[in-house]
């Protein structure tokens, strides 16, 4: 098994945190991963993607042009990114600010209210564990315990309170995801 | 199994200069290394080992502080990316030249000049063929992972220190800033200031009792002398190219044509192997590890056994490529793809490339 990801959105939308738990948990269950962001002088509010990789196998490149998965959080990202989904490949978006929705027939495209939710459950911040919960739904690469203790990794220590939200925030996402 | 962690590069090779039992650590931050830096100073090794870790006021004053702490048997690296490493060359001729033992990391970006903070691997020439002024070389190691950003460091300080010599761990943008799983090595101890005493008979930390005086220095202004050392010097090196050269075969049993990478070049060039190959194109890797000494004896096997050309994939505009042709010398198609300034070449495009210049060309 190898999983090809790119996840895009804006800065300070959790992006690359988002990459970074999945990563944490395929180590977790014994698996093979990279994490390569973008990564330039543009900061909060400016373009955020993040290339992530969970195989079975040793990786080859942490860059790519095309992806079995694409994560899309923004209209920039849409229209950069919906080109590189693999036929048959995934395409997960949120509708939130999306103006000019996705249009390919030879690739599942699937919807997450992600912005929506995490603000009716009260915490703006968790979003991206929404949108994760949904992508777990419809490729369950890594199991809901590893991911929790993927968190428990990347999280220091005096955050590890907000864990609980994190996975309803992460179940939310798994029972919302539209296709 | 050692401790399992995702990191980023630069921080893999920071915590692996902890455990490795460095002495000391001197720096000045630049993008895309800083992170090096900033994670000493956040795990302050000095509670945890006793290592120094100084902010220098530059990387000139960087470099010579490694002269001094390495000049006294301590281990101590410093690191950088392009600019700062130019900076740094004046330093390392010195270095070189009173074969004092230290580890310098350069996390390349493209050049020249401040260049951008994107990923490149346009110092080649620079690692090894100079940089700084005489007639020195530097083993240098090519990391194309981040668990090799911490298995390496051990390993520099141990050429360094066994050939008394400056080592490089040459990286780029890309393995700095991106996280990977990586097992980190046990921690290693600090040698007491005896045991450096007793271990190294040149390190300048005290006279014997009845014994010569220790004198680190590269100046001798007689020629005869100086030229005696050179020698000395070269013997070392002509060691050093015997025993030290490291590369690894990817898929190239069957092979009928190469690609020739290091760094994050060879991991997109894993990806673009796997491409070819789904077309019926016949291609290894050969993964250079040591820029120097270079792989010139595998390259001439291969060369022997009629390969039918070479692809260097470099993000540089060729570098590598001229050692490659110095061990083809001429019997097989050599050549050169990867692009510039900071632009990471996709693996589609090397395979593009590998159709284009060596099957057709």
């Amino acid at each position: 098994m190898t999983e090809e990801i790119i996840i895009a959105g804006f800065g300070g939308q959790g992006v690359l945190s988002m990459g970074k738990i999945l990563a944490y948990s395929g180590i977790m269950q014994d698996q093979e991963v990279s994490w390569m962001p973008s990564y330039g002088p543009e900061m909060r509010g400016g373009t955020a993607n993040v290339t992530v990789i969970v195989s079975d196998e040793r990786i080859s490149s942490p860059t790519l042009t095309f992806y079995d998965t694409a994560i899309i959080l923004n209209q920039q990202s849409m229209d950069k990114f919906e080109e590189t989904v693999k036929p048959g490949g995934v395409l997960l978006y949120d509708p939130n600010g999306i103006s000019k929705h996705p249009s390919r027939t030879d690739i599942t495209i699937y919807k997450i209210e992600g912005a929506k939710i995490a603000a009716d459950m009260g915490n703006t911040k968790i979003f991206n564990m929404v949108v994760l919960g949904a992508y777990l739904k419809v490729k369950p690469i890594v199991k809901l315990e590893n991911v929790i203790k993927g968190l428990k990794k990347s999280l220091p220590e005096r955050y590890h309170k907000l864990i609980p939200l994190n996975e309803d925030a992460i179940t939310m996402g798994m029972k919302n995801v539209i296709n | 199994m050692g401790e399992l962690k995702l990191m980023k590069g630069n921080e893999a090779l920071a915590e692996a200069a902890i455990r490795a039992g460095a002495d000391g650590y001197f720096g000045y931050p630049i993008t895309p290394q800083s992170e090096v830096i900033e994670y000493l100073m956040a795990e302050k090794p000095y509670e945890r080992t006793g290592m120094v870790v100084l902010q220098a006021e530059s990387e000139v004053a960087s470099i010579n502080m490694l002269y001094g702490g390495g000049g006294t048997g301590k281990k101590v690296m410093t690191s950088s990316s392009s600019p700062g490493i130019s900076l740094m060359q004046e330093g390392i001729s010195y270095l070189a030249g009173a074969e004092i033992p230290c580890v310098v990391a350069n996390v390349v970006r493209g050049g020249p000049g401040l260049g951008d903070i994107q990923p490149a691997q346009s110092d080649y020439f620079q690692s090894v063929k100079g940089g700084g002024h005489g007639d020195y070389r530097l083993p240098t190691l090519a990391p194309s992972s981040v668990q090799e950003m911490s298995d390496f460091v051990p390993i520099a300080f141990d050429l360094a220190f066994k050939y008394r010599t400056p080592v490089l761990i040459v990286s780029d943008g890309l393995i700095g800033q991106m996280m990977e799983k990586v097992e980190l090595f046990d921690q290693m101890p600090r040698l007491t200031d005896e045991e450096v005493f007793e271990k190294y008979p040149w390190a300048t930390n005290g006279k014997p009792k009845g014994g010569e005086r220790r004198i680190i220095t590269s100046l001798d202004l007689d020629p005869h002398k100086l030229e005696k050392h050179n020698h000395k010097l070269q013997a070392k090196y002509k060691e050093i190219t015997d025993n030290e050269v490291r590369y690894e075969l990817i898929d190239a049993d069957d092979a009928e044509y190469l690609f020739v990478a290091y760094g994050s070049s060879a991991r997109i060039a894993q990806k673009s192997l796997k491409l070819a190959r789904e077309k019926g194109i016949k291609v290894g890797l050969l993964r250079i590890i040591t820029l120097w000494p270079f792989a010139s004896e595998i390259i001439n096997e291969f060369t022997e056994k009629g390969i039918k050309g070479f692809l260097s994939v470099e993000m540089s505009a060729g570098q590598m490529v001229e050692d490659i042709k110095l061990a083809v010398n001429g019997r097989t198609k050599v050549e050169h793809f990867g692009r510039l300034g900071g632009v990471i070449h996709s693996p589609e495009e090397v395979v593009e490339a590998l159709e284009q210049k060596i099957i057709g060309g």
